[in-house]
């Protein structure tokens, strides 16, 4: 996996749906996998798929109208329970970025964990956004990390997004949290040691 | 300025403070079940890691785990996979396990406040997100991802930017036949699914001090259905009566300087918070839901709301109720329902189970129901036993099953059918959450109660 990300160029898949939750993104009876593989195919498994396992053809996943590495979701995406697996099925199925107006905590960390890039936008860039995708399913839009960019090629309309500048540079290096924390070790047994809590 | 509960407990546990990025915490407890952890065990295994303090994480097998025959082996092998990887996992890393049939085992988030494990003071995480029910006792308990419990098994630490604060008030008194789970369902339809997203809770005032313990947690748990990644409440003497002779809390001169330190906990009087919410008890009835998010809730007397504004939200509104077959403006009360789940981390203790049965008891369950009466652990099952509570329901045609997660979230055999109806004391109504295609209604266990003896769903006032 190419952890770095500088630069996305992408048509996108439009969602308009507002509070988007985990169990939609990835249902709890596809958690059983003991590894981090494999989720793509299970992406919004049953908005994707009927009962009879056929795909559900007005799905936008469905749809060969839409296509790209860009997700954009209605706000409050990823609202719910904690699973990473939502994230891994996010970036399995070969999304780089989710683009909505407002995203859960929890689930915000886990797709930055796995160097999948949130941006917000506010409301009105997001319904220009789909109104664009909509008019021209081509539409590319394009996402530039170091100068915290979104910008809809087609239009011209450009905003800026805000993220944690560690996270930021995290994701520009390709670096994970743990590899910082184990660089901490003495920090952390300095604390352990000056502690006096009951615990 | 003084400070806030929150900030007491949060900055004693910064180890470090990155420049213009996230805190790095220091984990006290860390609470493990079958479901999110094993590729963190395998991250670990990559990197050729230990377990830096094994005697800080717990574990508990609860999603996947059968309500009924737990002695014999799990017979679905997608879930005897995951038990028995936990199992494994523990031995390897040494860490404590509280297997199946224990009788410490039980739903993780039940189980942390009856060993004492979880205590006032406390950084505790978990990957799931009902992590924030342990903040009852005045901890910083929130859910984590699984990368990120690889971080908390190899440093004991997680990096976290500081959450604002807010202070949710509940003046006054509950009225008869109302919970903390109508509580908890009436600040969410107030706030909305997303509505303290960013926050860290602290619930305040007169009705939630005087919940008891179980309820507190009932309160804290569903923290996250408004996207605040945890709930806490204050310390006092509530919280140490029931922590008090539990087998982890401190015993002797540890438990004296302990409750000491736990007193100065409570936010000063001049603490500032980022937001502050007032309620009053007495505008709250039984709640229950209508929609597919815990926000698209009313109280049992009113009906289901208009469609909203904007055209997104209209769009997610009527596929929600597309989803449950109900209709704008109608009323839910005498609506038929199928099944009734009382259980899950939200409303599995003794509490729950005493409500449940003081309506239950003495009737019959209606001929229709399906119930499924949950313990949330080993040790509440022994406590229904030990108050007769499991006689009193049997004689009502209910029965009693053995403890787990079970249809909170169906990855064991408890699912809720295509299209049928389910009156839940759980904390999610989402789409296909209690099996594909079935429809939640989320409701205290009164309700739930009350719903289960008539057969459709029913105001548990006209019980009392």
């Amino acid at each position: 996996m190419d952890k770095k990300f500088t630069v996305l160029r992408s048509r996108a898949v439009p969602l308009p749906i507002e509070n988007v939750d985990t169990d939609q993104i990835i249902p709890a009876r596809f958690l059983k996998s003991t590894s981090r593989e494999g989720f793509g195919e299970n992406l919004f498994r049953d908005w994707r798929y009927d009962k009879d396992n056929k795909p559900i053809k007005d799905f936008v996943l469905n749809d060969t109208t839409y296509s790209g590495q860009i997700l954009v979701a209605g706000k409050n995406f990823g609202c719910g329970s904690s699973r990473e697996h939502a994230a891994w099925a996010i970036a399995d199925y070969g999304f780089k970025a989710v683009v909505s107006s407002f995203f859960a905590d929890i689930h915000k960390n886990n797709e930055l964990n796995n160097f999948v890039l949130p941006v917000v936008v506010s409301d009105k860039f997001l319904s220009s956004l789909f109104e664009s995708i909509e008019k021209n399913p081509g539409t590319e839009i394009e996402i530039d990390l170091s100068n915290q960019t979104i910008t809809d090629t087609s239009t011209g309309k450009s905003e800026k997004f805000d993220i944690n500048p560690y996270k930021k540079e995290c994701l520009l290096e390709g670096l994970d949290d743990i590899e910082y924390l184990l660089k901490n070790r003495e920090a952390i047994e300095k604390f352990e040691e000056n502690s006096k809590l009951w615990n | 300025m003084g400070k806030t509960l929150f900030d007491k407990v949060w900055d004693a546990h910064v180890v470090k403070s990155i420049t213009e990025g996230p805190d790095q915490l220091y984990i006290d407890r860390h609470y493990c079940h079958e479901v999110t952890s094993p590729q963190a065990f395998d991250g670990l295994r990559k990197r050729g890691l230990k377990v830096l303090r094994p005697e800080r994480t717990f574990c508990s097998p609860d999603h996947n785990i059968p309500t009924k025959d737990q002695h014999l082996p799990i017979a679905d092998e997608s879930s005897r996979i995951p038990v028995e990887t936990l199992t494994k996992n523990a031995r390897e890393f040494g860490l404590t396990l509280f297997p199946l049939c224990d009788p410490r085992n039980g739903i993780i988030h039940v189980i942390g406040p009856e060993q004492g494990l979880t205590g006032p003071g406390m950084t505790i995480v978990c990957g799931d997100s009902h992590t924030s029910t342990h903040g009852a006792l005045g901890a910083i308990a929130f859910g984590i991802g699984t990368s990120e419990i690889e971080m908390v098994l190899a440093t004991q630490c997680v990096l976290q930017p500081k959450p604002k604060s807010m202070r949710i008030t509940i003046d006054g008194k509950l009225q008869p036949g109302v919970t903390a789970k109508d509580m908890a369902l009436y600040v969410i339809s107030k706030l909305g699914t997303g509505g303290a997203t960013g926050y860290f809770v602290e619930y305040a005032g007169e009705a939630v001090r005087n919940l008891n313990m179980e309820q507190r947690m009932t309160l804290c748990n569903l923290s996250i259905e408004m996207g605040a990644r945890g709930g806490m409440i204050a310390p006092d003497e509530v919280t140490f009566e029931y922590l008090k002779g539990r087998p982890y809390a401190p015993k002797g001169e540890e438990w004296e300087k302990a409750v000491e330190y736990w007193k100065t906990l409570p936010s000063d009087a001049d603490a500032k918070f980022d937001r502050e919410i007032r309620f009053d008890a007495k505008d709250i009835e039984p709640r229950l839901t209508f929609g597919t998010n815990p926000g698209m809730g009313i109280g049992i007397s009113e009906k289901v709301p208009a469609k909203p504004g904007n055209p997104t939200s209209v769009a997610s509104y009527l596929k929600a109720l597309d989803y449950m077959g109900f209709e704008e403006g109608q009323s839910l009360e005498g609506v038929p329902v199928d099944y009734v789940f009382l259980g899950s981390c939200t409303n599995g203790r003794i509490e729950d189970f005493r409500q449940f049965a003081s309506i239950a008891g003495g009737r019959k369950k209606a001929p229709g129901i399906t119930a499924w009466l949950v313990p949330g652990s080993q040790s509440v099952l022994k406590q229904i036993k030990e108050e007769g509570l499991d006689k009193v329901l049997e004689e009502a045609g209910f029965e009693i099953r053995e403890p787990g997660c079970s249809a909170c979230l169906a990855m064991n055999e408890d699912k809720v059918p295509s299209g049928k109806l389910c009156v839940s004391t759980s904390n999610r109504n989402f789409e296909g959450r209690q099996g594909p295609g079935a429809r939640t209604i989320l409701a205290g266990p009164l309700l739930a109660a009350a719903t289960a003896v008539t057969g459709a769903i029913t105001d548990p006032r006209k019980f009392i």
